[in-house]
């Protein structure tokens, strides 16, 4: 049992690295299941997420990834990692506000063009 | 018989809408004369109706000067105009010099008539203060540069398009500070832009829509969007 309790001591930042993760995964799942978030949506932050799943159960894979990239202090690469998926993220968003605001400007238009027309010749010269 | 109408956008010009579009009027009754009511709080949109003289487009929303004039642009496509003024709606634009304007359009030696303040030798009327008339050389310089037609007064909102310059831009219009960004979606698209000498006058009332700080901005903001504009390629030429 001492044994048990001592391995749990030694992997602390593993265990909750993955229970974060995990957690975190199941959320935006959880979200999607009630329909506050759209699938469309939600893709980027699933991809983001089960990333990190992955290299927090294989921690050697994090120690490979800081070297391929030339990173000695292999946290670092974890953070670098992370803000990489947050700008990719951020940049979605920006996307989707900018087509919002597009189709947002169109309907204005449209609801300024109708109300004319079912109103026809009310405010016009006969 | 060419169709004209007038775009007239108007934010908070309760003051200056009925002169405007009463001087529009005088010149030639048959002109249809379309303000463009862009959400505003006053009652721009219950003075412009009760001159009984002009179609009232009221967005629910204000949009901004580009997307009012798109509204404009949409409504002349949809009607069929064969030629569009666009005319601001706080009295510095004369109605008398929309013949001029429209000439090399009837002549067909143009798509696109820009009035400028700063071709004619006398300088006469409202020439606008140093720092605004050095950010529209400016901007002037840009634009020959990026689609090599020679514009003087590239801010100007006193304009005149044929057909085919409605249908485009009533499908891609710029909207914060439109008009040195239309010269280059034009040019980029092989529209012949013509500048007519024109004069105009300092507004008559209200508040202008760009001071102090946000004339910074408006600078950074326009060239930064004139440069990306000009990368874009042309549109094919089934889309207008």
């Amino acid at each position: 049992m001492s044994e048990f309790l001592q391995i749990i001591q030694d992997n602390r930042v593993q265990i909750f690295s993955i229970l974060g993760s995990v957690g975190l995964f199941l959320f935006i799942v959880h979200l999607i299941q009630r329909r506050k978030l759209k699938e469309e949506h939600s893709i980027l932050w699933l991809t983001v997420f089960a990333f990190f799943i992955i290299i927090s159960v294989f921690r050697p894979l994090l120690d490979v990834l800081a070297k391929l990239a030339g990173i000695y202090y292999a946290p670092a690469a974890l953070l670098l990692f992370l803000i990489l998926g947050i700008l990719i993220i951020l940049i979605h968003y920006s996307i989707i506000i900018s087509k919002l605001s597009e189709q947002n400007k169109n309907l204005i238009q449209e609801v300024a063009l109708l109300k004319e027309k079912i109103q026809p010749g009310k405010n016009e010269d006969k | 018989m060419q169709r004209l109408c007038v775009i007239v956008p108007a934010y908070n010009e309760e003051a200056n809408i009925e002169g405007v579009i009463t001087s529009l009027k005088q010149v030639n009754p048959a002109w249809k004369v379309v303000v463009v009511n862009d959400g505003s709080s006053d009652k721009t949109a219950e003075v412009a109706a009760t001159t009984g003289h002009a179609v009232v487009l009221s967005l629910p929303c204000n949009l901004g000067i580009g997307g009012g004039v798109q509204t404009g642009f949409k409504y002349a496509n949809r009607n069929d105009f064969d030629i569009a003024i666009q005319f601001d709606g706080d009295g510095q634009h004369i109605a008398s010099e929309i013949p001029k304007l429209i000439a090399p359009i009837l002549e067909g030696t143009a798509d696109v008539v820009i009035g400028s303040r700063f071709l004619s030798k006398s300088k006469e009327g409202f020439q606008s203060s140093l720092a605004r008339r050095f950010g529209i050389h400016l901007l002037g310089a840009i634009s020959h540069c990026l689609v090599h037609q020679r514009i003087t007064d590239s801010t100007s909102g006193f304009r005149a398009y044929n057909r085919r310059a409605i249908a485009l831009l009533s499908q891609i219009y710029p909207v914060d500070y439109p008009e040195p960004e239309a010269i280059i979606l034009l040019g980029k698209n092989g529209f012949r832009m013509v500048e007519i000498p024109v004069v105009m006058q300092e507004r008559q009332g209200g508040h202008s829509s760009i001071s102090g700080f946000k004339s910074c901005h408006y600078m950074i903001k326009v060239i930064v969007a004139m440069f990306i504009g000009s990368l874009r390629p042309p549109l094919p030429p089934k889309a207008f």
